[in-house]
């Protein structure tokens, strides 16, 4: 909400500097954003200004020396421009004659001397302006010129030109009253301040509202603006009728009536105001209407009174509230046709709908410039259909943004009280003394209580009863104090206060905000600890990041929305295979993320994909969930998952080495091997793998006593072809995070460092290609028994000298016991041992 | 008798003679050459050994022991040359074996923790030493958990500030904040006390630009018990600034809404960016938002399964990527799930 700090003066005085008055306004919870400077002085532009900001000041201020209201006492024609007028100018210091292009000036032009000076600001030669010519705001100095043979030295502004508003299609001509000479930032300089209206405070979306806060936090009286009507006018009996159809949708509808406004433009002090909280004006009446509303949050609608005599057939105007019906239209003011819900509320008469309840008048009885007799709306909407009525039809209003968020049906006659009085003091005529009234539903007289206690409890300070009843007090609660308890009422203007142990919570946080947060001691909970719970998906999702970026992997967390085709391209060898069904957006930003991800290596390949050409060796991991939808429940089952993915050389280039090694398989398996060694997961298997993303020879389904973890291999060359790599091989794996936590060991048996020094051999075996070193080295193990203690494959060759279909393949044991040195005679038992049992198992031979 | 004191004499001269001469031996060459002409067969000390038997009887051990002391004077002098030159022969060979120290190093491959977990898992760690303990709750929730049971019926005003993703499935969206964990966490624990952190990514409905995600993580604080009060909730907060942004930091709480919160707060803390001076960063107001909290709100402790009247307690929401980018001054927010390895490289 934009708050000009001269018309919030109005309601209350303010002895704060603007730094200290925003401070105050955002410690109560109306954060004041920023303010804009419309010609005051900028207080940290001055001296013994404070070094730490508070809030963000910006805007134009205006030189008193050289912005001064002046008054044009007749406008002249340009001897050689048509375009062009000249103006004879008073300043109040002489007379001078000055140039403008202002099309407002052009009906004045050559009549002579003006019976009645314009007003106008007038900047004389080096003030600071914002350039009007261009667009947006650039900060310009006025120099002088020479326009068409003319000097020109000083100007008329625009409110552009001032920093008012955009407008640059004429000059302000102000109101007649502005003293000529007076410094233009005295007569009207201003700031507007930019409030934050809380959902929970729209009560203060006005400036009584925020008028009432300054207030109550600076211990000042209110003002309020005086709403009665003189009793001398016409009574608006048998004028019009009010039929409310459902109170629930209408609580209050409020009429009143003014006879005989002329249209014309409002006093240009109201325009102003309206300008800078951010209304365009239109004429008084309709201002009239926007102003009541800024000023005390009542929106208002004004109908062109002889139009609904003219659908009544001549008779009295029923008004009549109610759901709009199925399949009905309104034309609104903005010229759209609307097709109508059955939510939306309508202010209709006899003769069908009129307006859009709370959020926009129909075109029909719109205020015309030929309408003398107005018929003045105020009214209650419930705020829920208003807010749907809203999403609906998209239709943004300032009187929807309120009703959309409760407005205390108090404020109804109120508001048309007001405006009436402010219509005709602006567009004149006669106002109706009294008003149409029907309240079916009277607000919640909401009683409340708080005690001592409560406070205590809830914020943590000793406040004695009649303190807390003194700090609500000042808010307008009616505070009655027994014992240790404050009972209060609720004023009738705010709807946001509960009963019971809610408005107990309701009350401690007003008792907050007028006390002061900054004045609560910060203290440490005093309360017992909660007993500590191991979370071991949490302990070992950590181990298993940190391992792997001590792996040299790199982290990455993508977007869990996707689309079915990313997903997709890794099911290679079936691409018109029915996808599985995955949770879906009914509402996607874009088509590319429009489904919750059901792989996790999908995203990380993707990621590989985008960064492939900016490094020469890559290797990323992610971790976190998949959503699985579950037949027959609503919510998926968010699946923990891990997926590693690496492509590239081995290793980077030095500038001493080349090596253009790529990665392959067992780079990636010797990542997952080290990675289920950290998590001490024993007992792990690797068995061939089908999984439609992976080359069928080279992946592998990793298992730990029979449960499956993951898989890892390298990409299948088809769902590799549909990415944009360089690299020949690209690896991947995928891995149930629940398995790895279910299979890791929390705790595991070490063994002792040994004091007998091992035996070390070299044995080298020739099998036949088909056999598995898996199989090979569990049949070392077993001819070893326990005192062989390591096994290490460290080469494996092929050639003519072993013979074709052959491998040899070297290890390296250690032999080792745990009570003595063994001898050379027991070590070659063991290796006796071994040799036969690899003869029988896979029938290797040593080589000689 | 005469003569042999001139012996005596002459044995000091050439104990003199041998050091001032071993002083300038720079080399190992040299260094022989000395050992030949002070120490060999023929040196003047070894020769005085060999003419003992030509010295009188009295005088006899005199000179003995004199050559003696002489001989011992030039050995321990040798030595110590000797090792000196050595010395001086390794560093001369040293000095030809220069590298180029400002050669680049060969690198073993650094992996790292991205960034935004980074983020996440400092919060988490100075939390967890305040006693609050990580407990999860899933991404896709019910509209009831994520809104209702929090005190956001439909159609509330309040609604308006989350944006929603709703799934195809009726009564089931992403959720929007990590508050239906409290939720969730309230119902599992009840009646005993708790002090939780709930981490974890959110969604919004919102277009993403350099500020705003559709994605992001939060981590909401959760504490209930029967004496918690708003002061705690400021001592907590401010403890938590003062050990993630430094001792000295000046951390600002001020009422705010939140309909699960009553009564509720915004965390503003100086900005460390330009000093409270005023700059981009903090929008030119000097202060940068960290957090949203509040006391728990009747309701929502009700539908957790506790009483208002006896328990309270408070909740307080982070944003670790927030944090992150003003930490780092990162200018857009978009970076942290595009994974650019540009990007990721540099935390
Ligand atoms: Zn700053």
């Amino acid at each position: 909400m934009k708050v000009p700090l001269s018309w919030l003066k109005e309601y209350v005085d303010i002895d704060l500097s603007l730094i200290e008055l925003s401070d105050v306004l955002t410690m109560a919870g109306l954060e004041v954003e920023d303010v804009l400077l419309v010609g005051l002085p900028n207080p940290y532009e001055q001296a013994g200004a404070p070094q730490r900001r508070e809030v963000s000041i910006h805007g134009l201020s205006w030189d008193p020396e050289k912005l001064v209201v002046a008054q044009i006492d007749e406008v002249m024609p340009h001897p050689n421009a048509d375009r062009l007028v000249l103006c004879r100018l008073n300043d109040g210091t002489g007379e001078l004659v000055v140039l403008t292009g202002a099309p407002n000036l052009f009906e004045y032009k050559g009549i002579g001397p003006l019976a009645k000076p314009l007003k106008v600001a007038y900047a004389r030669e080096g003030a600071r302006l914002y350039d009007g010519h261009q667009p947006g705001l650039v900060l310009t100095t006025l120099k002088r010129t020479k326009i068409r043979g003319v000097d020109s030295f000083s100007m008329v502004c625009s409110e552009k030109e001032l920093g008012i508003s955009e407008e640059h299609e004429g000059i302000i001509i102000l109101d007649d009253n502005a003293p000529t000479g007076m410094p233009l930032v005295e007569y009207m300089g201003d700031a507007v301040l930019e409030v934050n209206i809380l959902p929970n405070m729209i009560r203060n979306a006005s400036l009584v509202g925020i008028a009432r806060e300054v207030a109550a936090l600076t211990r000042k009286p209110l003002r309020k603006p005086q709403t009665s009507l003189p009793a001398n006018g016409p009574s608006i009996a048998g004028k019009a009728r009010i039929q409310i159809t459902d109170p629930q949708l209408n609580a209050r509808f409020v009429l009143g009536m003014l006879e005989g406004a002329e249209q014309r433009p409002s006093p240009y002090r109201v325009q102003l105001r309206l300008r800078l909280a951010g209304m365009r004006p239109i004429n008084a009446v309709v201002d009239a209407t926007n102003y009541v509303m800024l000023e005390i949050g009542q929106p208002l609608h004004a109908f062109d009174y002889d139009v609904l005599v003219k659908r009544a057939g001549g008779q009295t105007p029923t008004i009549i509230t109610r759901a709009a019906h199925p399949g009905e239209k309104l034309t609104t003011l903005d010229g759209a046709v609307r097709k109508l819900d059955d939510f939306t509320v309508l202010v209709c008469d006899t003769a069908g709908a009129l307006s859009l309840a709370g959020v926009m008048g129909g075109l029909e009885s719109e205020i015309t410039p030929a309408t003398r007799n107005i018929l003045l709306e105020g009214a209650t909407w419930n705020f829920v259909n208003t807010r749907r009525t809203i999403f609906s039809q998209k239709l943004s209003s300032e009187a929807g943004y309120r009703f959309s968020r409760g407005v205390h049906p108090a404020l109804s006659s109120e508001g048309v009280k007001l405006c009436l009085l402010r219509m005709a003091e602006w567009s004149g005529g006669v106002i109706y003394s009294d008003l149409v009234d029907e309240y079916p539903l009277p607000a919640a007289d909401v009683k409340a209580e708080i005690s001592t206690g409560d406070v205590k409890r809830l914020l943590g300070i000793e406040l004695a009863a009649d303190e807390i009843a003194a700090l609500l007090g000042r808010l307008e609660f009616a505070c009655r104090v027994e014992g240790d308890t404050v009972f209060v009422q609720t004023p009738p203007h705010r709807m946001d206060i509960g009963t019971g142990v809610i408005g107990r919570a309701d009350l401690a946080e007003e008792v907050a905000r007028i006390y002061g947060y900054d004045r609560i001691p910060s203290t440490y909970m005093a309360e017992e600890l909660p007993e500590a719970r191991i979370r071991r998906p949490i302990q070992v999702e950590k181990l298993v990041r940190e391992t792997l970026a001590r792996l040299g992997l790199q982290e990455v967390i993508n977007y869990r929305l996707t689309s079915p085709e990313r997903e997709a391209r890794l099911t290679a060898a079936q691409p018109e295979a029915a996808q599985p069904a995955s949770i879906t957006i009914k509402n996607p930003l874009s088509p590319e993320r429009s489904v919750m991800r059901r792989s996790l290596l999908a995203a990380v390949l993707d990621t590989l994909e985008k960064n492939a050409r900016l490094r020469d060796r890559l290797a990323l991991f992610e971790v976190g969930p998949v959503f699985l939808p579950v037949e027959g429940q609503p919510l998926p089952d968010e699946a923990p998952r891990l997926a590693m993915a690496m492509t590239g050389v081995r290793r980077t280039d030095a500038w001493d080495s080349h090596d253009a090694a790529q990665l392959d398989f067992y780079d990636l398996k010797g990542v997952v091997e080290a990675l289920l060694d950290s998590l001490h997961i024993g007992n792990v298997s690797y068995a061939p793998a089908e999984h439609p993303a992976f080359h069928p020879g080279k992946s592998t389904q990793v298992s730990a006593n029979g449960v499956v973890l993951g898989v890892l291999g390298e990409l299948h060359p088809q769902v590799k072809a549909r990415y944009d790599f360089l690299a020949p091989a690209v690896l991947a794996a995928e891995f149930d995070l629940a398995a790895l936590v279910e299979a890791s060991a929390s705790r595991y048996e070490i063994q002792p460092v040994p004091v007998f020094p091992p035996v070390l051999e070299d044995l080298a075996l020739i099998v036949d290609e088909s056999v598995l070193a898996v199989d090979v080295e569990a049949a070392i193990r077993q001819g070893g028994g326990k005192l062989l203690t390591e096994v290490r494959l460290f080469d494996i060759f092929r050639g003519e000298q072993i013979g074709a279909g052959k491998k040899s393949l070297a290890y390296a044991l250690s032999y080792q016991a745990a009570d003595h040195t063994l001898s050379p005679g027991e070590a070659n038992q063991i290796r006796q041992r071994i040799l036969r049992r690899v003869e029988q198992a896979v029938g290797a031979q040593l080589r000689s | 008798m005469g003569e042999d004191v001139n012996i005596l004499e002459e044995l000091d001269r050439v104990q003199q003679k041998g050091l001032d001469a071993l002083a300038s031996v720079q080399n190992e060459a040299d260094l022989q050459a000395w050992r030949t002409a002070h120490l060999g067969r023929s040196a003047p000390v070894m020769l005085a050994f060999t003419r003992l038997g030509q010295i009188s009887k009295e005088m006899r051990p005199a000179v003995g022991q004199k050559a003696n002391q002489v001989k011992v004077a030039l050995e321990t002098a040798l030595e110590a040359r000797a090792e000196v030159v050595k010395n001086a022969s390794l560093r001369q060979k040293l000095d030809t074996e220069q590298l180029d120290v400002t050669l680049p190093g060969r690198r073993p491959t650094l992996g790292r923790l991205h960034p935004a977990a980074q983020a996440l898992s400092e919060i988490i760690h100075i939390f967890e030493e305040m006693g609050f303990q990580e407990y999860r709750s899933p991404e896709v929730e019910t509209d009831e958990v994520n809104f209702e049971l929090l005190n956001i019926p439909a159609h509330h005003p309040a609604r308006d500030m989350w944006d929603t993703f709703h799934t195809t499935v009726p009564g089931t969206i992403l959720r929007t904040h990590t508050s239906p964990g409290q939720i969730h966490a309230m119902r599992e624990l009840c009646p005993k006390p708790i002090r939780v952190i709930l981490p974890g990514m959110v969604y919004r409905y919102e277009q993403t630009n350099a500020s705003h995600e559709m994605q992001f993580n939060q981590v909401e604080l959760l504490a209930v018990g029967k004496n918690i009060t708003l002061g705690d909730l400021k001592g907590t907060i401010e403890g938590f600034a003062r050990r993630m942004f430094g001792e000295t930091v000046r951390v600002r709480m001020r009422p705010s809404y939140f309909p699960f919160t009553e009564p509720s707060a915004d965390v503003v803390m100086e900005c460390f960016v330009c000093d409270s001076k005023g700059c981009q960063v903090c929008k030119y107001s000097g202060w940068l938002e960290i957090a949203g909290c509040g006391m728990l709100h009747p309701v929502v402790l009700q539908n957790g399964g506790y009483d208002p009247a006896v328990y309270s307690g408070f909740a307080a929401g982070l944003g670790p990527e927030r944090i992150a980018l003003l930490k780092y001054q990162v200018d857009d927010i978009r970076n942290f799930w595009q994974n650019d390895i540009r990007f990721l490289e540099q935390f």
